[in-house]
């Protein structure tokens, strides 16, 4: 299962709705929940004017049969009070329907790093033990960091560490939920600030890439590195992020 | 974040998140004001039987609707009341009685036109026509429960709902300039279940409805 948090940026959803346009995924059904602002609009992946009128609401389920890959698409932000309802239901279903693991595409303010996180890659993954076991080799061999600790009482103890993700919405309950329930789940995140995402949001499915191999990404001959960003289709909503065109009579 | 005159500023998220909040345990005293917010926070609706006297709605059998005609927001409710309501064919028959911090609605039947409200009236004729004028605004915890209570009340099948409501033209987002609009400017979204014909163009990517007529 590949889901997006709601956390700054928007960066997962923007990953989800990527992920979901460019291998034309299927939607099999929805979250009928009352945590998530409800919002209704026409299908966001429309490509042409036959399947431009089927209607999409806040959580909706895709999938793809071929990679095994289920997909869920968050679309509003969550009602106060309802993270963790929302996550134990979450969790739940997870469970119930044998989903083999989990992988949360989320984001982080980038303005909380530390000196050393300033430098180098502004991606970083967690894994929960379970997965660990799995797949934390293949983790050493794509280079990735994995997400620091940080101190508990900085200033006073700085031994005591404790995972903190701000502006990462769910992920963290979602991350430490799944430790102690035994579910296999990686996050992965970036580093952002809230502006124009498109570029953070390429990144992040990117990065996803190394690890799960779902679109082929060709090797650039200018700069020896492998780069799928020309690969990845933009879903028709995402026309006009930042506003209408200019009237005329501006001029 | 530091702003241009570096004063360190919480930006807010369009995550819309505070996990802080979140992660902070819950008191008995936190849990005890969290439970009576909820409590004022609930919504009652209010069916007028045909003695008159209002009750409940809970234990009632569903009633039979064909057509439910929903207005939400002060315009839609507008033009109800210009257009469609009049006190020979309507009858009221329920009433939202709800709070919040933007408003809050009573259980009076007898409103005037500037107050919030949420009323039920039935087509005399065809008691199976059900209209609603909502023009009070419905929390984002709300809608989910006002949505649950009110259809809760009626019987699915057969049932057609249409829902009339209002946004600014400031919000629409178009390429072409929002000053050359035909008015008036209508848009609908429709399930695939509804089969008859729209009487104006659909709404197009990427624009959205949100919040009760969503819901």
């Amino acid at each position: 299962l590949l889901q997006p948090a709601v956390s700054v940026g928007n960066v997962g959803q923007l990953g989800i709705d990527l992920v979901i346009s460019t291998l034309g995924m299927t939607k099999v059904g929805y979250f009928y929940t009352d945590c998530l602002v409800p919002m209704v609009g026409n299908n966001p992946y429309a490509t042409a004017e036959e399947n431009s009128v089927e209607l999409s609401i806040n959580a909706e389920v895709y999938s793809l049969p071929s990679k095994k890959l289920v997909v869920l698409q968050i679309r509003s932000p969550f009602i106060k009070n309802k993270y963790r309802p929302f996550c134990e239901t979450l969790l739940s279903w997870v469970k119930s329907s044998k989903c083999a693991r989990v992988i949360v595409l989320s984001s982080s303010h980038a303005y909380q790093r530390d000196d050393e996180q300033l430098l180098g890659t502004p991606l970083r993954y967690l894994l929960t033990p379970d997965l660990e076991k799995a797949v934390g080799g293949l983790m050493q061999e794509l280079k990735w960091k994995e997400m620091e600790k940080v101190a508990a009482y900085p200033g006073i103890n700085e031994t005591e560490k404790v995972l903190h993700i701000p502006g990462g919405g769910i992920t963290k309950l979602l991350f430490t939920e799944s430790c102690s329930k035994g579910i296999q789940m990686a996050v992965l995140l970036k580093f952002c600030s809230e502006g124009d995402n498109i570029p953070d949001a390429f990144a992040l499915v990117n990065y996803l890439n190394e690890w799960l191999q779902l679109i082929k990404s060709e090797v650039s001959t200018s700069n020896d590195s492998t780069d799928a960003s020309s690969q990845w289709k933009i879903p028709s909503s995402w026309r006009l992020l930042f506003g209408n065109g200019l009237p005329p009579a501006l001029f | 974040m530091a702003t241009f005159f570096g004063e360190v500023v919480v930006a807010p998220s369009r995550a819309g998140v505070d996990d802080e909040e979140e992660a902070r345990e819950e008191t008995p005293e936190d849990r005890e004001i969290r439970r009576e917010l909820e409590r004022k926070r609930e919504i009652d609706v209010l069916w007028t039987l045909k003695s008159g006297a209002s009750t409940e709605s809970s234990a009632d059998e569903p009633f039979a609707c064909s057509k439910f005609i929903v207005a939400i927001g002060r315009n839609a409710a507008a033009f109800l009341s210009s257009f469609i309501l009049d006190s020979v064919c309507w009858e009221v028959v329920g009433v939202v009685k709800l709070w919040n911090e933007w408003c809050r609605t009573s259980s009076t039947t007898n409103v005037l036109p500037t107050d919030s409200f949420c009323l039920f009236y039935r087509l005399i004729s065809d008691p199976t026509v059900l209209l609603c004028q909502c023009s009070c605004y419905v929390a984002e915890d709300q809608q989910f429960q006002w949505l649950e209570k009110v259809f809760g009340c009626m019987q699915k099948e057969g049932l057609q709902v249409t829902i009339l409501s209002t946004c600014p033209v400031a919000d629409y987002k178009t390429q072409e300039s929002t000053l050359t609009l035909p008015s008036p400017f209508l848009k609908a979204l429709k399930t695939k279940e509804f089969k008859e014909e729209v009487c104006c163009p659909l709404l197009e990517q990427p624009n959205i409805v949100r919040d009760l007529p969503a819901a």
